[in-house]
């Protein structure tokens, strides 16, 4: 089947855009295998202008409630791979589907970046999570380090320190690089401990569970910390093979290289979200639906052959 | 149909099943989890002559949660013949789930 727009990602910049392509007809279909994307992991949201608060889920199953009712058609798994053809796209799916386009959008977000040290794989849901709010509650009147500066580790430790019996935030750097409003609220929860200009090196366990950890240099006097989770919080890095196998520049970073107006250097490729370099270090729900919404209509003025 | 599981029915439901059963192990607060739920309704519905299919909810029923070091969520294990045959942890889209069933 031959579509004018596949849109790439079911996060917010994903979502936005089938909402603007739905408005302006564009025959379209979202292929993401993450609904909601990256916001699904917030517990909470207070900077989305409309909401003082909500959580990552009920924004994300909002958008999407937004995206059906508008007429936007959702398949919910993996693109694996896309040929470039004469005038259109070829993409195949997780399930073997092949799926014709006229144009694209990517908006593939980022994937959670690993630390890449012993034991991380083999603890994994046995102690080493990449989600405070989802596995926290296993911590009730535990240990818990959380690994980060961002904004989402200083929430992961603040959501943490409410379940937690003790929480080491553990950063490389110094200061925090979080938002004062957070980086504020972090310094009165007694709870919390940061330790600075510090990596976590090795995850030690029973086999069974954490049991500890290995810093790279002692901290009070000792290398090793006893805790019974770590909390992984230290960023995204951007989905964007697709868009390389298809020829589209990358920045030194590997995020996709848009224009203002969300266009790549190959014709019919659009980015949008996390995944593209248009809003700097700014990676929020609201910057991504900005570009999702410019992405679709670059594509409208596309595919009308305005501009040409 | 989504088999309501508990610590007192895992055993009868899940352990003594004559057809493997998917367990999506959750918890209300866990964001992610509230995503997988309505894929695995639809996984139900699909495979329903194949396996069955149930969702245990770790906060109020954590021995079973503890009994497979569940620490982790969304999990989601598959049993066969009362043993754990495969895991996922952590999101996955619907096809990755629809592998795990396959490959039994």
């Amino acid at each position: 089947m031959l579509y004018d727009l596949i849109i790439i990602g079911a996060g917010p910049a994903g979502l936005t855009a089938s909402i603007y392509a739905s408005r302006y007809q564009i025959k379209h279909l979202l292929i993401g295998s993450q609904l909601g994307g990256t916001m699904v992991w917030a517990s909470m949201i207070e900077n989305y202008p409309g909401f003082d608060l909500i959580t990552g889920v009920d924004l994300a199953q909002k958008m999407v409630a937004q995206v059906k009712k508008l007429g936007g058609e959702i398949k919910n798994t993996s693109v694996l791979e896309i040929k470039k053809k004469q005038d259109s796209f070829e993409l195949r799916t997780e399930d073997d589907e092949f799926y014709e386009t006229k144009a694209l959008i990517i908006a593939t977000g980022t994937q959670r970046q690993k630390l890449n040290i012993p034991g991380e794989a083999k603890y994994l849901g046995k102690g080493v999570s990449y989600c405070s709010t989802c596995d926290g509650a296993f911590f009730k009147e535990k240990t818990v380090a959380v690994v980060g500066g961002s904004n989402a580790a200083v929430t992961s430790a603040l959501h943490l320190a409410g379940l937690a019996q003790k929480v080491y935030l553990i950063y490389r750097r110094r200061p925090l690089r979080a938002d004062p409003i957070w980086v504020e609220r972090l310094e009165k929860e007694p709870k919390i401990e940061v330790i600075y200009e510090t990596n976590v090196v090795e995850i030690l366990g029973d086999e069974q569970k954490v049991s500890g950890i290995k810093l790279d240099k002692p901290y009070q006097d000792n290398q090793q910390l006893f805790v019974d989770g770590l909390f992984i919080e230290i960023g995204g890095k951007p989905g964007s093979e697709l868009a390389q196998s298809l020829g589209v520049d990358l920045d030194e970073k590997g995020f996709i290289k848009v224009k203002p107006e969300m266009s790549t250097n190959v014709a019919g490729i659009f980015a949008a979200g996390d995944v593209a370099n248009a809003s700097g270090e700014l990676q929020q729900v609201i910057t991504a639906a900005a570009e999702g919404a410019l992405a679709s209509n670059s594509v409208y003025r596309y595919l009308k052959g305005v501009g040409k | 149909m989504i088999v309501e599981l508990t610590d007192q029915n895992f055993e009868t439901e899940v352990l003594q099943s004559r057809i493997p059963v998917l367990v999506d192990f959750w918890a209300p607060w866990c964001g992610p989890c509230q995503m997988v739920g309505p894929v695995i309704e639809e996984l139900a519905t699909e495979y329903q002559d194949k396996i069955k299919v149930g969702k245990l909810n770790v906060d109020e029923n954590p021995q079973t949660a503890v009994k497979y070091g569940v620490m982790g969520i969304p999990t989601v294990i598959l049993f066969k013949e009362g043993k754990e045959v495969a895991r996922k942890i952590g999101l996955e889209g619907k096809e990755g789930y629809v592998k795990l069933i396959s490959n039994f």
